[in-house]
């Protein structure tokens, strides 16, 4: 059990931090290949000396060079397993008062057609595998998906849109009869580098964590490797039968009224 | 990060509906990782079922017969699992029925059944865990976790099913409830639901043959042909890929999902 994923090989997207460097690492730790893709390439190095993972510098939203990375970790592993769609951004985001389309062109660029072309180019990947076309991508969605933010609108928009991307790549993937399963997770708050930047830069740091700790039933923040849990199962063929799904791991943030 | 063989090393789980289908594979994957388990069904306690079952599980797995719709049974279970154990850390409300049929032919004597089976035994095997549960949760991270077997048929409608889809929708939601009432209490319990799709178990075969035998259908073979064909994977499920689920929930590695369904249908509900 501990080496559930030996053998396979593993694409993550917004690899070098948070979510993405944790996936990184447990994924590496079952036994799996991990090649990452991002844009931090200090934390990258940091990463790789510590996980044995390849990185690449890359931006999902760059059509054209999805080919090359594509090719080269085909050429250089000769198979691709898993794929963790889990860059995404906020930034330039606001409400629909307020967003600018450069705002919402900039998340819709990164967090929608990001995971189309992640998703799109591992099913392309994964159609060459050796045994036939098979494997396991999963969509980093949101809680927010279902629960939008009044003052993200693209960041709720375009996580609830993959969630629809997921559904619709399963289907496709079942009636073409590749053994292709697609799945989307929606995490609730996550204590990432990012939450603690944020919270840090309050005048309160403490009133700060205390907000976001409350904001799920479970009165604390996903830690990274939660996530990362999620991640390594759904990966497995132990979740065979899997797909077309979308799991939260919200600390019950979803499931209902926290009330009084 | 460490990554053990035995994930469940000692954990106390309880199974209802332990004999057959997805609670026996539970069984089997939990003693696998390392837990002690203990069974309930309804077969006799000497009955060849029984004993053949809890001959092939072997040590550390216990039985006891018991009726989930009955309060006095779970009352009993949980003093055995209490008497021999001392704690429990998983529980798994896995016993349930299906009933299928025009709702204007549905007596209410038989709606009465499904519901004491499928939702009753939920909301009295948590009643009776609870209190050992939140006693010993704390011992491991993430705590103790509830698993409550809902169905595809809790999540959306299906023509002849309505009594079992509003005992599944039942177990969904009790499912919520009790999540956030354990985390703003802080008791360290999680509770989630699985959502099987049309997965390979003696219930599925059984209602099989009543539809067939309703004339639905010629032989079972056809509606299983019928059921993969609308299935994006292109199989039914089996047990031990719900055993997984149900494991990956007891485990640490699920230690921020509670209120959570988790749906393991091949995709029939993504369509």
């Amino acid at each position: 059990m501990s080496k559930r994923l030996e053998g396979k090989v593993a694409l993550v997207t917004g690899g070098t931090t948070g979510i993405g460097a944790a996936t990184v690492a447990r994924l590496s730790a079952e036994g799996a290949k991990v090649w990452f893709t991002g844009s931090k390439e200090e934390a990258a190095a940091a990463l790789m000396a510590e996980t044995g993972a390849v990185f690449r510098k890359h931006r999902v939203q760059d059509a054209s060079a999805w080919g090359p990375l594509i090719d080269e970790l085909l050429a250089t592993e000769g198979r691709l397993d898993i794929a963790f769609a889990n860059a995404g951004t906020e930034s330039g985001d606001a409400s629909i008062e307020d967003v600018s389309i450069e705002g919402w062109d900039g998340v819709v660029a990164v967090n929608q057609t990001g995971v189309m072309l992640t998703v799109q180019h591992a099913i392309k990947a994964m159609k060459r595998n050796p045994g036939g076309p098979a494997g396991s991508i999963i969509i980093n969605s949101s809680m927010n998906a279902t629960r939008p933010l009044g003052n993200y609108v693209t960041y709720s928009v375009t996580k609830a849109a993959v969630c629809a991307l997921a559904k619709s790549a399963a289907v496709h993937c079942g009636q073409r009869g590749y053994r292709i399963r697609v799945n989307a997770i929606l995490p609730g708050v996550v204590e990432t580098p990012l939450i603690q930047q944020i919270m840090n830069a309050q005048p309160d740091p403490a009133a700060a964590r205390a907000m976001y700790e409350g904001m799920a039933p479970l009165g604390r923040m996903a830690q990274l490797n939660e996530v990362a849990g999620l991640v390594a199962y759904l990966s497995s063929d132990e979740a065979g039968f899997i797909s077309g799904a979308e799991y939260a791991i919200d600390g019950a943030t979803t499931a209902g009224m926290m009330g009084v | 990060m460490e990554l053990t063989a035995q994930r469940l090393k000692g954990r106390v789980a309880f199974v209802s509906g332990g004999l057959r289908g997805i609670g026996l594979a539970c069984a089997v994957r939990f003693l696998a990782e390392g837990a002690e388990v203990v069974l309930s069904d309804l077969d006799a306690e000497d009955s060849d079922t029984a004993r053949a079952t809890m001959e092939q599980l072997g040590q550390p797995a216990s039985y006891i017969c018991a009726n989930v719709a009955r309060e006095e049974d779970w009352a009993r279970a949980a003093a055995l699992v209490q008497e021999r154990h001392g704690k429990c850390h998983v529980l798994v409300n896995n016993a349930g029925t299906d009933l299928t049929g025009p709702v204007e032919e549905i007596t209410l004597e038989s709606w009465r059944r499904i519901m004491s089976i499928n939702v009753d035994g939920v909301f009295l095997g948590t009643k009776h865990f609870v209190p050992m549960m939140a006693a010993c949760g704390g011992e491991f991270r993430g705590g103790a976790s509830i698993i409550n077997v809902s169905s595809i048929m809790g999540l959306v409608g299906m023509n002849e099913v309505s009594a079992y889809n509003a005992s599944k929708g039942a177990v969904r939601l009790f499912t919520k409830g009790i999540a956030i009432e354990f985390a703003q209490k802080k008791m360290p319990i999680r509770a989630n639901s699985l959502h099987p799709g049309f997965v390979e178990t003696p219930l599925l075969k059984a209602g099989f043959q009543r539809w067939v035998d309703q004339g639905f259908a010629e032989k079972p073979d056809d509606l299983v042909a019928g059921v993969v064909g609308a299935t994006p994977i292109g199989r039914l499920a089996q047990p031990d890929e719900l055993a997984a689920a149900a494991f990956f929930l007891a485990s640490e590695d699920s230690s921020y999902m509670t209120g959570a369904e988790l749906v393991i249908d091949g995709g029939w509900t993504a369509q």
